[in-house]
């Protein structure tokens, strides 16, 4: 028998039926979207707030996401946006009345080349001066943390180090977006699910309101958090958006005893993997190289991440794959988010957070609310404007951020 | 049946020996035993015995200890064999502490019809697609052919429904343009009807498994048609009590009986909603069980069926439920009453067989794309059609896995879906045979659709023992609590209940699950419908995925034509890209600083040798090769001359540098392009796109041949010395072979290529030829007195000389103007990728990062790669270390670094941060070592 996960509340929220108008209209009910309207109503008193979800709420990226939460990004605009949220994680449950099953059990992002251990001693000295904590492994206290991954010399890229972020970890999604959620509904926001966004209206340069499958709802302001649809509703208000979407996959194994106490990531040799609270090993690895909308992957890309997930661990041989799923994340050309206002007044984005927008959550809820109450970034949060592309002052985290989850 | 015919195999299951015989799953063994309680409930920590007889199986997962650990397996699915360790599981698997010593490949198979399934309509499928020409595959799961028909022991063509399946499959296989797969489990179906499946060879076989045989293979197949003939499993109505061992699937005990010669208890009760549990219970009867009763809830069963039952004496005790299931462990007595209220009344038995009806198994459709609807007869999701906007899927449905109920019916199904799919992959479709024949099949009664049976009160809390996913815990009460909190998708009340998330990914349980949320919404679960299903349709190991792909397969090693030798010379290896390359040659007693400095002043006071075959080369032809190239490099490469090499550097849209390299002119049309070794496959890729996507009017081709030249640097003053003597008619004087041009030459007796360009300022020279007289020409250059060195001196050559390497000094944000190299970016060019951005406001910024040299004022000091620079006294970071090394020539150590303004803080103090301490450094330009060239020409 195992441990039970906490139980939910005994209630969540009310499915809400869309009001002719409201101050904050937000497209997309995912965690970004849930977050944002939280917070717009906490630190904000914003409350006249809908959120407008096209299937169920936070049935997107939110309930696909591999839950990996860290702040070790090596640029400093990096740093502070997913420091300021991994602070917020750290007191959430507290803060939403919501177990989340957040825990902390550190991230190890392994090295296995000369050229890794310089990026990634690199992003350890970046990360201190920042003040995110992170140190340095040598193959041999990755061991020790991790026993079952293998640092001889045998496998085909050798495990030279690793930095480690020992506050990093996971957390159970659909915990976190539903505690949002609850807490907004509480703040009388309305949730509306099976409500998609068809149009935007503009007027003479400002957001009007949007067309949606349940009738038009007008809007003081629009707050986009569509994830991988977000170049898809922007360009209804003309906005287009530097992004490319990809599907991206993960999968989960049947239920072992604890093997693997911390979450270990690799990029050169393709995984990422966590053992989760009920037993499940959790993996994912890169996007799929074609674009697509469909939240559904090609299986090569599954196969390799298994062999890849083998080289590391070989002990994993015959766990088995009981579930494989994709989601549909919007990567932008610096691998960064864009986070603020729009070339059209009152129309606020927040999108490309591609592979990694989970461990984001409460900070970028934070911010967006920030930007959306005021008109105006949050300093968090202004050097992801969407302007970057055209001044060239780019946060580019490809080769930079280890793997980018 | 302790005298059940068949080979005795001999077995452990927690804890005790058993005997079963060959052909048992480990389920059918057990039972024959009396073992009715396997597993243990994950949350509860209830007993748990056998609820099924197939993959579907919720209950009975067990733990394999021997012959190799193998965590989380339905006993229904484990074929016994001598030897066999198991242990019934608590809820979770437990890993091997070793390495699985199995093998696992991978084959591809196209076919023009892929058949899934191997019960009657799959068969049929077959052996119709087969009779007209076509190229089938047919795969099972199961040890045989049969599917349904190994259970319900029916007769076709007057034979038992086993063998008639068994003949037709030989038959089938042996055609030329058949293959008959069993234990092959069709797990995935993709875009454009590819599929995978896995097949299990060796585990039945024990420990006699041949060590050379693959224990699982993946069948990557691609089919012009594909049949899902995938039948259906049999459900179950939730009532108290449900999960009890004895509890079990009608047409499992049925299962159990025919073809296992098992009987799964003494006494049964039957409780059905339809039809196929008569069968059942006849022919449990006739092995000897005895039925208590069959509690049928509708009101009428199929007339011959109620005459059958007389016949033998069984009571039927129609509109009747089970209010529930009874027994301290496992089941000893069932209450039954009328549906409308009545006296309840507890019946003695061991075993309740249960039939709530049959669910197409859609998961294979449903992933290929196709969408559902709902079949209102058979109370279940079907597929829907096939050829609807949006869908058009090359796939048929057959037989149960479409509703189709009756035996004669699947068979039908199954012709015609083999016929539909032949005339679809383009074949004649061949005159239409006499269908098998089937006698025995009553007519049969409506089914009714009951999902529930309510609880006494009809409470929340009353629910707790009616369980939906008998796996996970979840009982109707968990359901009520989701929908009670307001949510109303099932997919959200999957989530709040954790029902459909175990091993069996909801097989019997998630239309039930999604019945009791509608019931419980007041909705019709046709509309509410059910959760997305998803590939694997059962669990597939992670090795079996990995295939072969793992240790030196996991990634190709490339190495080069001199590679041996290098080996022989102890020379450690370091891995760039997929190449291994020599790092550095120590000799004896040396460690690799003295190794590296003794090559560095070799290279610099001598002569000096490296391999440097792993340098991408591409070949570029055409017309266009020149606009081309002009379009991707920063600085021009149309105006080079034949004969000549230019250094050039490539940057992304943004303009930061992704790759550099020489580029030598063969011919008018005919360019060589050199790439760094890690960036080769990439700097194909991203010549490839653009020519594809942007540029396809261009004439142009590109071809790594890398792999095709073998590439020697010779450096050092001592170096045209060197060469003369290895190629006497070549002309090597400064001014006949002057810096950055080729020549064709013997080298050695080799025909080459040899060119004249410095990655160390020295002067130096490159010389190609074909790969297979690498060694030679390696070993001949070597003989004439020169020093080998490896990665890391070619590192401290070009450091010293301030020429970045790119992905080490550059990280994707730097400019070539960062670099220092604004001389590279041409003024004239009309355009060139990147070209756009070096006007960009950020790009223009006098504080961008810049690479500069560092030199630490302890002259020993080496400084660390990665670490950062502030102001003496400051926190922010102006940059980082990216290279550092102890230099021979400069007799100290020294960096490069990228820094905020680097150039204007040339002279500067700064401290580079080691944690606490603080090591000062002064800022240099980035050429250390004799910048003004004159090296260069010897
Ligand atoms: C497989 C996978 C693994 C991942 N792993 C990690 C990880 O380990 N760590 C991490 O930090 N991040 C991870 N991510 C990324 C992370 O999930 C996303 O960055 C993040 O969830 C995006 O924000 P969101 O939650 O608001 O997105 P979503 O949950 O996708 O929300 C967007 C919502 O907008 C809705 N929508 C779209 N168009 C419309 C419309 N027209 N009208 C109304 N609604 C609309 C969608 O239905 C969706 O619900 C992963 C993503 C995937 C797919």
């Amino acid at each position: 028998m195992t441990e039970n996960l906490p139980d939910h509340p005994d209630w969540l929220w009310a499915a809400a039926e869309p009001k002719r108008s409201y101050d904050v209209v937000i497209v997309g009910g995912g965690g970004h979207g849930l977050a944002t309207a939280y917070y717009l109503a906490k630190n904000h008193g914003i409350t006249n707030v809908a959120v407008l979800e096209r299937g169920w709420l936070a049935g997107g990226n939110m309930a696909r996401n591999t839950t990996i939460i860290r702040s070790n990004y090596l640029w400093d605009e990096s740093a502070g946006i997913y420091e300021h949220a991994l602070k917020l994680w750290e007191g959430l449950e507290d803060d939403l009345g919501y177990p989340l099953l957040f825990s902390q059990r550190g991230v190890l992002n392994l090295a296995h080349s000369l050229q890794d251990v310089r990026d990634s001693v690199r992003r350890v000295h970046a990360n201190r001066l920042n003040g995110v904590d992170a140190e340095w492994l040598e193959p041999e206290q990755v061991k020790e943390l991790c026993p079952i991954v293998d640092v001889s010399p045998d496998v085909r890229y050798p495990v030279l180090g690793a930095t480690y972020q020992p506050r990093a970890g996971i957390a159970k999604h659909d915990y976190v977006a539903w505690g949002f959620a609850r807490a907004a509904a509480a703040y009388g926001v309305d949730l509306i699910e099976n409500c998609e966004v068809t149009g935007l209206d503009v007027r003479d340069g400002r957001v009007t309101g949007v067309r949606t499958t349940r009738g038009p709802i007008a809007a003081g302001k629009v707050a986009l958090c569509a994830a991988g649809h977000s170049s898809v509703v922007a360009a209804m208000a003309g906005v287009a958006l530097p992004l490319q979407s990809h599907p991206l996959q993960a999968l989960v194994s049947e239920l072992l005893e604890p093997v693997h106490p911390t979450v270990v990531m690799s990029n050169a040799v393709h995984v990422y993997v966590s053992q989760a609270h009920k037993g499940e090993l959790v993996m994912g690895a890169g996007i799929d190289a074609a674009n697509s909308y469909r939240q559904r992957g090609a299986f090569h890309i599954i196969e390799r991440q298994m062999a890849a997930a083998l080289e590391l661990f070989p002990v994993f041989a015959r766990a088995h794959v009981l579930r494989t799923w994709g989601g549909v994340v919007d990567v932008t050309p610096d691998a960064s988010p864009i986070v603020g206002l729009t070339p059209v007044d009152d129309l606020y984005v927040n999108c490309g957070w591609g592979t990694g927008g989970f461990k984001a959550t409460p900070g970028v809820g934070w911010c967006y609310a920030h930007t959306v109450a005021h008109g105006e970034p949050h300093p968090l949060s202004a050097p992801f404007s969407l302007d970057r592309f055209t001044t060239g002052a780019l946060v580019d985290e490809h080769g930079a951020a280890a793997v980018a989850h | 049946m302790t005298s059940r015919p068949g080979e005795v195999v001999r077995f452990r299951f927690d804890g005790r020996d058993y005997e079963g015989r060959r052909g048992d799953t480990l389920a059918a063994a057990l039972l024959a035993n009396g073992v009715r309680r396997v597993s243990t409930s994950v949350q509860l920590g209830q007993p748990r015995g056998i609820f099924s007889a197939g993959g579907e199986e919720p209950n009975a997962l067990v733990q394999i200890e021997t012959p190799f650990p193998e965590p989380m397996l339905p006993a229904t699915t484990v074929e016994i064999c001598d030897g066999l360790v198991a242990t019934g599981l608590p809820g979770k698997g437990r890993l091997a502490d070793r390495p699985d010593p199995a093998r696992y490949d991978t084959v591809h198979a196209h076919c023009d019809v892929l058949v899934v399934g191997a019960g009657p309509a799959g068969l049929m499928a077959a052996a119709e697609a087969a009779r007209g020409g076509a190229r089938v595959i047919l795969a099972d799961e199961r040890p045989a052919p049969g599917g349904s028909l190994l259970g319900t022991a029916e007769a076709v063509d007057g034979l038992p429904g086993r063998r008639w399946a068994a003949e037709r499959a030989a038959e089938l296989d042996g055609l030329a343009d058949v293959r008959v797969l069993c234990r092959t489990t069709v797990f995935g179906h993709y875009d454009d009807n590819y599929l995978v499946a896995v097949e299990r060879r060796t585990n039945h076989l024990g420990a006699a498994a041949p060590a050379t045989t693959a224990r699982e293979r993946i069948w990557r197949i691609r089919a012009r048609r594909v049949v899902h003939a995938t039948g259906a499993h049999e459900r179950f109505p939730a009532f108290a009590g449900n999960d009890l061992p004895g509890v079990m699937l009608a047409g499992a005990a049925r299962t159990y009986v025919n073809q296992y010669g098992v009987r799964p208890g003494r006494r049964a009760v039957v409780l059905t909603t339809n039809d196929t549990a008569y069968p059942a219970a006849l022919d449990l009867a006739a092995a000897g069980i005895e039925i208590a009763a069959i509690v049928d809830v509708r009101q009428a069963p199929g007339e011959e069926w109620a005459r059958r039952c007389a016949e033998r004496g069984i009571d039927v005790l129609t509109g009747h439920v089970v209010t529930a299931a009874r027994g301290a462990g496992e089941l000893s007595s069932v209450v039954v009453a009328p549906e409308d209220g009545g006296q309840a009344r507890d019946v003695p038995a061991d075993l309740l067989l249960v039939s709530g009806g049959w669910t197409p198994v859609v998961h294979l459709f449903s992933q290929a794309g196709g969408t559902l609807r709902f079949d209102e007869e058979i109370g279940a999701f079907v597929p829907g059609d096939t050829q609807a906007r949006d869908v058009r899927l090359a796939v048929e449905v057959a037989g149960s896995a479409r509703g189709v109920p009756t035996l004669s019916g699947c068979l039908r199904d199954g012709a015609e879906a083999g016929r539909r799919a032949l005339a679809a992959a383009g074949f004649a479709v061949p005159d239409q045979a006499p269908p098998p024949a089937v006698e025995d099949e009553p007519a049969a009664a409506p089914a009714r659709h009951l999902w529930l049976v309510p609880a006494a009160d009809g409470d929340g809390d009353d629910y707790r023992e009616h369980f939906v996913d008998l796996q996970r815990d979840v009982t109707v009460a968990d359901v009520l609590r989701a929908t009670g909190a307001g949510l109303r998708s099932v997919e959200h009340v999957k989530r709040y209940t954790t029902a459909g998330t175990a091993h069996d990914q909801g097989r019997t349980s998630g239309l039930l699950t999604s019945a009791i949320t509608a019931h419980a919404l007041g909705l019709d679960v046709a509309d509410l419908g059910v959760t997305t299903f998803r590939a694997p349709y059962a669990p597939v190991s992670f090795a079996a995925l990995a295939g072969r792909d793992r240790g030196h397969l996991h990634d190709p090693v490339r190495v080069t034509a001199m590679h041996d030798w290098h080996v022989a010379r102890g020379a450690p290896l370091e891995n760039v890209g997929q190449w291994k390359r020599p790092w550095y040659y120590p000799l004896d007693g040396e460690d690799m600083t003295a190794a590296v400095l003794r090559e560095c002043r070799a290279a610099r006071e001598d002569v000096a040798m490296m391999d440097a075959s792993t340098l991408g080369k591409i070949d570029v032809i055409g017309p266009d090769a020149a606009e081309l190239l002009d379009r991707l490099y920063t600085n021009m490469m149309s105006t080079l001359p034949v004969g000549s090499i230019r250094y050039g550097v490539m940057c992304r849209p943004d303009g930061m540098v992704f790759d550099d390299g020489t580029v030598i002119r063969l011919a008018e049309d005919h360019f060589l392009a050199t790439t760094t070794t890690g960036n080769a496959a990439a700097v194909l890729d991203w010549m490839e796109e653009w020519l594809q996507t942007e540029w396809p009017s261009l004439r142009v081709h590109c071809t790594s041949v890398t792999e095709q030249w073998a590439t020697v640097a010779l450096v050092g003053p001592r170096s045209r010395e060197v060469l003369a003597g290895l190629a006497p008619g070549l002309d090597v004087g400064n001014a006949s072979f002057p810096f950055m041009t080729w020549r064709d030459a013997e080298v050695a007796g080799i025909p080459a290529r040899v060119c004249r360009i410095s990655f160390s300022g020295e002067l130096a020279y490159e010389i190609n030829v074909r790969s297979w007289y690498g060694l030679a020409l390696w070993e001949a250059v070597n003989a004439a007195g020169v020093t080998p060195y490896g990665t890391e001196t070619m590192h401290v050559l070009r450091a010293e000389k301030g020429y970045p390497i790119i992905g080490q000094d550059t990280d994707g944000t730097v400019t070539p103007q960062d670099l220092g190299m604004a001389w590279v970016v041409s003024k004239k060019k009309a355009d060139f990728i990147g070209k756009r951005s070096f006007s960009r406001a950020d790009t223009v910024r006098p504080d961008r990062k810049q690479l500069v040299g560092l030199l630490p004022e302890d002259t020993g000091r080496l400084l660390p790669e990665g670490v950062h620079l502030v102001e003496p006294g400051g926190t922010r970071a102006l940059g980082h270390v990216t290279s550092g090394y102890r230099s021979a020539a400069l007799g100290r150590t020294f960096a490069l670094a990228l820094i905020s303004g680097g150039r204007e803080r040339v002279g500067e103090r700064l401290h580079a941060a080691m944690g606490e301490e603080m090591i000062p450094v002064t800022v240099t330009h980035h050429v250390l070592y004799d910048p003004e060239g004159a090296r260069r020409d010897g």
